[in-house]
């Protein structure tokens, strides 16, 4: 094994900061360092971290994408009656992460051949999936009922297997494949090279709008997921679900070290990004802060990163 | 000779890793211009930064007007009268020219309100003694390229000050231009101020420098008067060694059309026909603005064409993006490779292959890294390119090394056509030299090869045949045996030559 030379440490000076602040914390809580607090943690963040996940994808391309929270709830909402009717699980996973894929979809061709900056674009996406969300649930949550699906279906969000919660295996395999994707792929590379030269991209023969669509696309699928799992867990969908879900995704992409302007990245910064926020959560619970000072906290820690992040640069 | 306004003595400085000057004497001579040459990466914008503030020295002195000084960042060296214009202009193009000249020292009443009515006044003051005819009011994007660097040194007037850094002032600028450009220096000489003149062009050292002081490898070469330099000389103090023979055209017999362009039309260009055989050089000539990196990106898919036949080995394509213009096996290597050829955070791995990576991706369009990486090393080794590794990143590497890296990527979607966009520009003599070797070779493999350059010289010395454009239009395809300069700046002026 090579040395590891200060470059790299830098490079990995997250995980450096978080080992620090687990040390912390341990010693501040006992009840921190637990199998069972840690699962907890896992568990909290796999939302957040399935939606930065295609976050990732999006802002390594120099884009935003807001629209992921009015996925989530109409994802979610669309699957919770689908069961509720009592249609196999099955189908109803895959029309929600159908409905994911059509609106990244949408965004990804406003924002491409629109031309419309991704932040206006998904900004409307937002509200106008929110306002859609509204209308098809009346503004009331959807029960998943109680048919024999419905019992499945709550195993997504619900179940263990082997003693570790159901959304752990699949944050665990969406973040393998977007580490695979981005790092050994023709998509990877391209959503590398689109972030960090959007002409160069063009004249090198790459077609910038179709991986423009793959991204949201990819984003949009990873937001439906988390709507899917998020209303198996509550056994119901909200109709207010996931607002504000997008702004904790965008946090902790920037948080893992991926450049806001693109090009630079990737996944792993997400998790430990996604990481972080959770575990600061978790130990300000521990310790009974209110939840007013832990946003205020939230804010600081992001606000401190980043600017270590761009004094390193 | 003359007083001496300014000396840098032994300046050393030292990056992490690297020894970018070591112990170079610098001097500028009062109301004279002092050509600073080198290769790309000899130390020249190291040392200027140190002079104007921006890097600090290692160790060294610098003397300026008889005094010790020391700046420890720009403004301080230009509340000095030093002033630096650089290669890409610093200017604003949505502002007025006056606001450029004076932005961040605007004249204002002690309400700080902005006092327009001197700004401009004092502008057109400024503009006029350069002889611009241009109202200040107006927006500085509007301007040609020629008169936003006539904006630059009339900010530098506005300092008053006494010494004027131009880093390759005349890149972008026409002939006319360059003229002008070179009546001003004389004209700043007159009034006593001093020029350093940065460039790879020796013709204009010759021209308008009356001293010119040689860098290699961060070290001092020579200072010396022009008068007893001679271009070969400067050559030969910049590269170290003697070069041969610049411009090796080979002969490769005639091969059959590759390329052929029917009534090429859209809002650039007009009624373009033409011909390309394999294992030919077709250069092209012109002025900015002549059509000709437009012509290339039309060929190539990047610009919409409204009207007309592009045909390849016979069969008549229809080509709507880049993506199907490599597909068909046309490439091309931008004019600008920083801007909008390379990907400067991306490795020199990354930057090679991203244009052929369909035909290195099998299932789950998973690149195949071992061929990647063969591929790439291949190119290193084929092409001479100096750097540690393929895993660098392009940013690290010299200009000339960039735009080998910037070829190779072209090269790596195998085209029958390549279209080279001015491949030696802001490149060193002696990687000018190989790159004029690398094209030959792909020349002698039946490459059809299409070359866009402003240097006539290269044009001369490289071509089989040479196509001349303006306003969009061919004005004359000439026979490289009987192209001379003034048969093709005849035709890039709009004069009419011989078709053939």
């Amino acid at each position: 094994m090579k040395v590891l030379s200060s470059k790299k440490i830098l490079k990995y000076q997250y995980v450096v900061g978080l080992i620090l602040f687990l040390v912390i914390i341990s010693i501040m809580n006992p009840r921190f360092l637990t199998l069972s607090n840690f699962l907890n943690v896992f568990r909290q963040i796999s939302l957040n971290s399935i939606i930065a996940a295609g976050m990732t994808f999006v802002i390594l391309t120099g884009g935003i994408d807001l629209s992921v929270g009015s996925t989530l709830a109409i994802s979610g909402a669309i699957a919770a009656s689908m069961i509720a009717s009592g249609v196999n699980v099955g189908i109803a996973f895959f029309a929600a992460l159908a409905v994911g894929a059509l609106i990244g979809t949408f965004n990804g061709f406003v924002i491409s051949k629109g031309r419309v900056p991704a932040f206006i674009a998904t900004l409307a996406t937002m509200t106008l999936v929110r306002g859609y969300t509204l209308v098809y649930t009346q503004g009331k949550p959807i029960s998943t009922g109680y048919e024999k699906s419905a019992e499945a279906f709550a195993k997504i969000g619900e179940g263990y297997l082997f003693g570790i919660p159901v959304p752990i295996y699949i944050t665990a395999i969406i973040f393998a494949l977007s580490f695979y994707i981005l790092k050994y792929t023709r998509l990877g590379r391209y959503i590398y090279a689109l972030g960090g030269n959007e002409e160069a991209t063009f004249l090198s023969g790459i077609n910038t709008n179709k991986v423009k669509i793959y991204v949201y696309t990819i984003s949009g699928i990873f937001a439906a997921l988390a709507g899917i799992i998020i209303t198996s867990r509550l056994s119901s969908a909200q109709p207010q679900a996931g607002s504000g879900y997008e702004l904790d995704a965008i946090a902790a992409v920037v948080l893992g070290g991926t450049s806001p302007s693109g090009g630079v990245g990737g996944v792993i910064g997400t998790i430990i990004g996604a990481l972080i926020i959770g575990i600061l959560n978790n130990a300000l619970n521990l310790m009974d802060v209110s939840s007013y000072y832990q946003l205020l906290a939230k804010g600081v820690v992001i606000l401190v990163a980043v600017l270590l992040d761009r004094k390193n640069k | 000779m003359n007083n001496v306004i300014l000396e840098m003595k032994g300046i050393t400085k030292e990056f992490p890793g690297v020894k970018a000057l070591k112990g170079v004497d610098f001097r500028v001579i009062d109301g004279k211009v002092m050509a600073l040459l080198g290769e790309n990466g000899a130390g020249k914008s190291t040392l200027m930064k140190i002079l104007t503030g921006v890097y600090q020295r290692t160790s060294g002195e610098m003397y300026y007007r008889g005094e010790k000084v020391e700046f420890r960042n720009s403004k301080e060296s230009q509340d000095k009268g030093i002033a630096i214009i650089h290669q890409d202009l610093n200017l604003i193009s949505n502002l007025t020219i006056g606001e450029n000249i004076f932005l961040g020292r605007e004249p204002v009443n002690k309400f700080h309100k902005i006092n327009w009515k001197k700004l401009f006044n004092d502008s057109r003051k400024l503009l006029e003694q350069l002889g611009v005819n241009e109202d200040p009011g107006g927006l500085l994007g509007e301007l040609s390229l020629g008169k936003q660097q006539m904006v630059e040194i009339a900010k530098a007037l506005s300092i008053n000050a006494r010494v004027i850094i131009m880093d390759e002032p005349t890149d972008s600028l026409t002939h006319k231009e360059t003229l002008k450009l070179f009546e001003v220096i004389r004209q700043l000489k007159k009034e006593g101020r001093s020029i350093v003149y940065i460039s790879h062009k020796l013709k204009e050292v010759f021209e308008i420098c009356d001293y010119a002081t040689v860098l290699r490898d961060g070290m001092f070469i020579a200072e010396n008067s022009t008068k007893e330099l001679t271009e070969d000389k400067i050559v030969e103090l910049m590269v170290g060694r003697k070069l041969g023979q610049q411009f090796p055209r080979i002969e490769v017999k005639g091969g059959e059309t590759a390329l052929e362009v029917k009534g090429l039309k859209n809002r650039y260009l007009n009624n373009v026909s033409f011909k390309v055989n394999k294992g030919e050089i077709l250069g092209v000539s012109g002025l900015m603005g002549a059509g000709r990196t437009e012509l290339a990106k039309t060929i190539f898919g990047a610009i919409k064409k409204e009207g007309g036949e592009i045909i390849i080995d016979g069969k008549k394509i229809d080509i709507k993006s880049p993506e199907e213009g490599i597909n068909e096996g046309i490439s091309y290597v931008s004019e600008d490779r920083k801007e909008n050829g390379l990907f400067l955070g991306l490795s020199v791995k990354k930057n090679m292959s991203i244009s052929a990576l369909k035909s290195l991706s099998k299932a789950l369009w998973k690149i195949d890294g071992k061929e990647e990486e063969s591929i790439c090393l291949n190119f290193v080794k084929d092409m001479s390119i100096k750097t540690p590794s393929i895993e660098q990143m392009i940013k690290n590497l010299s200009g000339g090394n960039q735009q080998k890296v910037a070829i190779a990527k072209s090269l790596a979607t195998n085209p029958k056509v390549l279209i080279l966009d001015e491949p030696t520009r802001g490149v060193d003599v002696g990687a000018k030299k190989e790159i004029y070797d690398i094209i030959n070779r792909f020349k002698k493999q039946g490459m059809a090869i299409i070359m866009i350059s402003s240097e006539i010289t290269e044009i001369l010395g490289m071509s089989d045949r040479i196509m001349v454009m303006h306003g969009g239009e061919i004005m004359g395809i000439i026979d490289g045996g009987e192209a001379t300069q003034e048969k093709i700046m005849g035709c890039a002026f709009g004069i009419k030559g011989v078709q053939s």
